[in-house]
């Protein structure tokens, strides 16, 4: 049989939500550490605009999180129910 | 005007039915009958022998199914136990109304009968039998021929369930969530008619610049000032909603009550959200989906779907993102607390020094989950006054 069969047949399906919810993670830490990353130079360039930057930061950071949250909760079901 | 969406609000949460998101297999008996005889007896004589086991070694500790029961809803608010490892405990619990709407007619008694009554048999998780009723997982079948709950091959209930319309642990919170807003801001409203314009005193001084804030950074920069008062009321409804719902899952000694975490009563929210800006979209709103200017053809055509799509998705993904924070920050908690019990059955210096550990650590993940009560509430109030701003923008050529 093909590998993916194999690999796809062999293990728990649990397992497998857990790799999932790991990689959501990952995506969340990348893109929210991006958006960091940017608020803090342009802090850095122009302090005065720091309210501004505060409120759009914590804007994309929700929604960022929502769609990692989004893939734990699909991960969530496939062990649950 | 704010007294109305107020109460529409509260109307519609209390609306809010504990068993959505549940797997509910309404099965047919008859066809069932004959496959699951074998399979239940079989179930009955492996179940007994368990039961006597169970009954004689310490229960193990199972991290989670504990972790499980705390977030999900419940039939009583569990209060604590004492004596916890003994024969015989004492819970110090709340028995909850039990409202089902039966082939019978209405049948209501306090959960008390079940969770005092006798104890059934599961695969998995702890089940109860009352009368007519068996509740496995805090789900309410009936019970049928056998008294317990019926199992097909893949290990799926096939009980036949009624209509469950009890009082169960969220409703007390959503309830007691109404009763705070309520008692606050009516008591703030009646001080601004009698203080007219003199300096706020008490709970005005409190609540003010909270609402200031949801007027002047959420809704007028998203809305326009012209067309934000119209939406405000909501918008400081479910503001105050979610943050308080929050708030009060996050103190675990008055019941544990995980409002935003159940499905039920997001999903409400996101479509009253829905609901508002499908109403007030004008035909800028409109057009601007299903046939967007300035944009070449080919790509209007991917992306008319695409909008098209997130015309429902928008509200979807707020009750997710909201539901999900909530409950994520719950599993968290409880995980830390689990661990010490974990570590501690092996042995009792483990335990204590995990503990401290982990009770630094929960306190970290408490302050946490005070920002996130707030931001997730912060969240959604903007997401949706950006929902209605763009819903109701002129346009601008």
């Amino acid at each position: 049989m093909e590998i993916l069969t194999i690999l796809l047949e062999a293990a728990a399906a649990a397992a497998w939500a857990g790799v999932g919810a790991g990689i959501a993670a990952v995506g969340a830490g990348i893109g929210i550490g991006r958006i960091g990353g940017s608020a803090l130079e342009s802090i850095a360039r122009q302090p005065e605009s720091l309210g501004d930057i505060r409120a759009n930061v914590i804007l994309a950071a929700a929604l960022i999180e929502g769609v990692a949250l989004f893939a734990v909760i699909v991960c969530l079901l496939v062990v649950f129910a | 005007m704010f007294q109305k969406f107020l109460l529409f609000v509260v109307l519609c949460s209390s609306v809010a039915f504990r068993t959505w998101g549940d797997p509910q297999e309404h099965g047919e008996k008859d066809a069932h009958q004959h496959g699951t005889e074998h399979v239940e007896h079989a179930d009955h004589a492996e179940a007994e022998e368990a039961h006597a086991d169970h009954g004689e070694a310490a229960k193990e500790f199972n991290a989670g199914e504990m972790i499980m029961h705390h977030i999900s809803d419940a039939h009583e608010i569990h209060f604590f136990t004492l004596n916890a490892g003994s024969e015989h405990p004492d819970h110090y619990s709340v028995g909850l109304p039990v409202i089902l709407w039966t082939e019978d007619g209405l049948k209501v008694f306090s959960s008390k009968k079940f969770y005092h009554g006798e104890e059934i048999h599961l695969k998995e998780g702890h089940g109860y039998k009352y009368g007519d009723y068996v509740m496995a997982n805090e789900v309410i079948y009936y019970a049928g021929e056998h008294h317990a709950i019926e199992y097909d091959e893949e290990g799926a209930i096939t009980n036949a369930a009624p209509i469950d319309l009890s009082i169960t642990k969220t409703i007390v919170g959503l309830l007691l969530t109404c009763i705070l807003i309520l008692w606050i801001f009516i008591s703030v409203a009646r001080a601004y008619v009698r203080r007219g314009n003199q300096a706020p005193k008490g709970m005005q001084s409190l609540m003010e610049p909270l609402i200031l804030f949801v007027r002047d950074e959420v809704a007028i920069p998203s809305i326009g000032a012209k067309k934000a008062e119209k939406f405000l009321p909501f918008l400081l409804t479910v503001f105050f909603f979610i943050w308080i719902a929050n708030l009060l899952g996050l103190m675990s000694f008055i019941g544990g009550y995980n409002v935003m975490g159940s499905l039920g009563v997001t999903v409400v929210l996101a479509f009253i959200v829905f609901v508002i800006t499908t109403i007030n979209g004008n035909k800028h709103y409109w057009k601007h989906i299903v046939w967007p200017d300035g944009i070449p053809f080919a790509i209007k055509l991917i992306l008319v779907p695409i909008e098209i799509v997130q015309v429902f998705l928008k509200p979807l993904v707020l009750m997710i993102r909201l539901t999900a924070n909530i409950t994520a920050g719950h599993i968290i908690i409880l995980a830390f607390t689990a661990l010490i019990f974990i570590f501690g059955a092996d042995s009792a210096v483990a335990g204590y020094g995990v503990g401290a550990g982990s009770l630094l650590f929960m306190l970290f993940m408490f302050m946490i989950e005070l920002l996130v009560a707030f931001l997730q509430a912060y969240v959604f109030t903007l997401l949706s006054a950006l929902y209605f701003g763009a819903a109701v923008e002129e346009a601008h050529h």
